[in-house]
């Protein structure tokens, strides 16, 4: 299963269990504030390699109708993407 | 056919971490699930990828996943492993997690003991080349001539002295089922080993070489890059050791340059010529070796 | 039940065998060995359908039961002193994931110097650790605790890690004639093993994760409140265990004719026997005297020892152990309970029995006459040489 977002943290000292243990995949907080640059995918130019998905250290980047997408959310703006795209269908440009 | 970014499970297991932008470990640690699958119990120390995935409320393991302790990896793993099948569960992999540190130094004891048990876990290291977690410090798979936070280079001492550990080897002098080494370079190769792996009875360790930018002094979009040219200059190789015999995977036609491999890392940028002349003599020996004892194919 | 001639550490692995664990793991270590390979024979001979573990050092045997337990199987180790220590970080790793695994520790004294018998600073140095800590004083006992150490460190308001203590050699390795209860008694009294703390196929959580400033203190105080909730769980369990073996335990302590009594020896372990004999004479002579025995360390039984004490003379605690550079760590706890139910009955301490030297009926005694009398608070027996 893929860890997603949540919409609240266990605060109480009910919500907390006995022992820590805890649902998997539980995410309250996202990424996206550690990025400077996001890489931002050109569909003219992708062929669909995928090699940008596999190399993506977080995970982010997704098979999206024959090509790829990224989840914003959680892209730290590594630039691995934009160096394993052969087609030079990733760019890296500066967040605002 | 053997599984590839196309073929690959399309679900995230190892997401919303921490880690630091780059990060070589927690690409190795990604890939591996997806090709475990959900039905794959991890087991991680105390350590990089623990603290960048385990932080309550914030738990980016999909899958069973539980921090074990420095030094306890595989003992851990033993005992996840027996408790399952004394509950007649059989379908699931045990799989642990550890860096260098946690498992060429505080947890070779550990790994020994269960390499000599024979338990039916996987064992995969990603060796960033120090510790990382608490600052850069060197442990025993710091490669040499490398600058770390406790191997300062200076005037008188040229950061680490001392070679790497051959981790590899020392596992499969264990007569251990299955032992692979592989690179974040070369994804392909290690997805391979892991699917090769999941299907051996017994204990399997894969030792992934995990470029870390912070630690080595690279950018974090160089990670992949390096982490493949350091098996093109030679200074990692991609092997085997499956029924007692050694097997290269793949042979560089020609070795890339290694002053070049060395001087893009800000930890090598240091480095004398001698130095240099050192690491070369020492790669040009291992390969030696590799060409007597392993298999080439 | 059958009756059978054991040894402390066989009467353990009787009782062990009972509670049918399904993974052990262990080490070998002098004076505990016996218990594993009662145990591996077990194994052997089918009498008992159990994972047996070889693991390469305690700290492995501590972690892999952590492994087995964090997937829900029921676990068991065994260990004494330099093992105990060697383990230690898996102590505080076992009680603050909540697992209820079982260990039987050999009490046994800690180098340097080297020494293999019997005292009890291994174990208490470590009373810290968040697991129950219990003390046997027999063979009876011993087998008795390991079917009951189960029920308690699994009860749901509990689930915390049991230590088990059996004075080295003086009882691991002394024989008894002991009750050995039937299979089906057992299962009768155990129920199965079932927690939702665990590594679920079917319901994947994460484990023994991090908690920073934020939530530390509520897990910290839920794992205390866990090692508290034991108390009932050990009277709930003790009820039970009467109801269908006969055999009756008291809870934390053991009061022996304190009702009455002007003096008390406060004690642990295999000691208490031989006080429960000088007692006797002493009261032949018509001096009013008693023991309190202390059967767990965690929970600390404050109320009881105030309650049995209140209304004394003098009461002392004899212990084979040293807190260095202090005095010894259940003198500390026994008086703070009373300082607690402000009880003020003066207390002093004996310091006897390391590295298995002998304390004697007349040791005893001595120490019931010296209560009556001005003394030192804390006070070493049998240090030989020059020192007495």
């Amino acid at each position: 299963m893929k860890p997603y977002l949540r919409e609240k943290a266990p605060k109480t000292l009910s919500e907390i269990l006995e022992a820590p243990a805890y649902e998997s995949g539980y995410l309250v907080t996202k990424n996206a504030g550690w990025r400077n640059i996001r890489p931002v995918i050109n569909a003219d130019k992708c062929v669909g390699c995928l090699q940008c998905y596999l190399y993506c250290p977080d995970g982010v980047i997704y098979k999206d109708g024959g090509k790829v997408a990224i989840d914003y959310d959680f892209c730290k703006g590594c630039g691995i993407c934009k160096k394993m795209c052969k087609t030079g269908a990733i760019e890296m440009e500066a967040e605002k | 056919m053997s599984v590839n970014a196309k073929t690959l499970n399309e679900d995230e297991f190892f997401y919303g971490h921490k880690a630091c932008a780059g990060c070589g470990g927690s690409l190795a640690v990604r890939i591996a699930l997806k090709v475990l699958g959900e039905r794959s119990v991890a087991v991680l120390p105390a350590g990089c990828m623990s603290a960048v995935g385990f932080n309550f409320p914030q738990l980016c393991f999909g899958n069973n996943a539980i921090i074990s302790t420095f030094a306890g990896t595989a003992s851990m793993l033993t005992g996840v492993e027996a408790g399952l099948r004394a509950q007649g569960i059989t379908d699931f992999h045990a799989v642990g997690f550890a860096g260098d540190g946690g498992t060429a130094d505080i947890g070779l004891q550990a790994l020994s003991g269960a390499i000599d048990r024979n338990d039916d876990i996987l064992y995969i290291c990603y060796d960033n080349e120090a510790y990382m977690n608490t600052g850069i410090q060197k442990s025993s798979l710091t490669p040499f001539g490398a600058k770390t936070t406790t191997t300062p280079a200076g005037k008188n001492i040229r950061g680490n002295l001392r070679p790497k550990k051959n981790m590899f080897e020392i596992v499969a002098a264990h007569g251990i089922p299955y032992a692979a080494t592989a690179s974040v370079g070369y994804l392909n190769d290690f997805m391979q080993k892991v699917e090769k792996a999941a299907k051996i009875k017994g204990t399997k360790y894969i030792h992934i070489i995990a470029p870390c930018p912070t630690g080595w002094g690279i950018a974090t979009d160089e990670t992949v890059e390096i982490a493949k040219e350091v098996v093109d200059c030679g200074l990692w190789y991609l092997a085997e050791f499956e029924n007692g015999e050694y097997k290269l995977n793949y042979q560089p036609k020609e070795f890339t340059d290694i002053e070049s491999y060395l001087k893009k890392q800000s930890r090598f940028r240091h480095l004398t010529d001698e130095d240099i002349e050192t690491i070369k003599r020492s790669r040009d020996a291992k390969w030696d070796a590799i060409h007597n004892n392993f298999k080439i194919n | 039940m059958a009756k059978m001639f054991l040894s402390g550490n066989e009467a353990f692995a009787y009782g062990i065998r009972l509670a049918r664990p399904q993974v052990i793991s262990a080490y070998p270590i002098t004076p505990q060995t016996i218990v594993v390979e009662k145990l591996s024979e077990m194994v052997e001979d089918g009498s008992l359908k159990s994972e047996f573990i070889h693991v390469e050092s305690e700290h492995s045997a501590l972690s892999c039961a952590i492994g087995a337990s964090s997937v829900g199987a029921r676990a068991f180790t065994a260990t004494s002193s330099q093992g105990l220590l060697y383990m230690a970080e898996c102590l505080t790793y076992a009680s603050g994931g909540r697992f209820p695994i079982v260990m039987m520790n050999a009490n046994r004294s800690t180098a340097l110097p080297w020494n293999i018998y019997g005292d009890q600073r291994d174990s208490l140095s470590q009373i810290d650790c968040g697991w129950i800590q219990a003390y046997a004083e027999n063979a009876q006992e011993a087998l008795d605790l390991a079917l009951m150490s189960y029920y308690i460190a699994e009860h749901k308001a509990v689930s915390t890690p049991f230590m088990a203590n059996l004075d080295g050699f003086v009882l691991t390795h002394t024989y008894e004639v002991v009750d050995v209860p039937t299979a089906e008694q057992a299962d009768a009294f155990l129920p199965k093993f079932e927690t939702e703390n665990k590594l679920d196929l079917n319901n994947p959580r994460n484990l023994a994760f991090s908690a920073g400033p934020e939530h530390n203190t509520a897990f910290k105080y839920k794992e205390h409140i866990g090692l508290l909730n034991a108390k009932k769980a050990v009277d709930e369990a003790e009820e039970k265990f009467t109801e269908i073996f006969g055999r009756r335990y008291t809870g934390l302590t053991e009061s022996y004719r304190t009702e009455d009594a002007d003096y008390i020896l406060i004690t642990l372990g295999s000691i208490a026997g031989l006080v429960r004999e000088t007692v006797d004479r002493l009261r032949k002579q018509g001096k009013k005297v008693g023991l309190l025995r202390i059967r767990y360390m965690r929970p600390f039984p404050n109320e009881e020892i105030a309650e049995a004490v209140k209304n004394a003379k003098a009461a002392a605690v004899l212990e084979k152990d040293i807190s260095f550079g202090n005095e010894g760590t259940v003198y500390t706890n026994v008086n703070s309970a009373l300082h607690k139910s402000n009880v003020n009955v003066p207390t002093s301490n004996y310091i006897g029995g390391l590295g298995g030297k002998n304390i004697s009926a007349d040791d005893i005694e001595k120490i019931f006459d010296e209560l009556s009398e001005e003394r030192a608070k804390v006070q070493f027996i049998g240090i030989g040489g020059d020192g007495k």
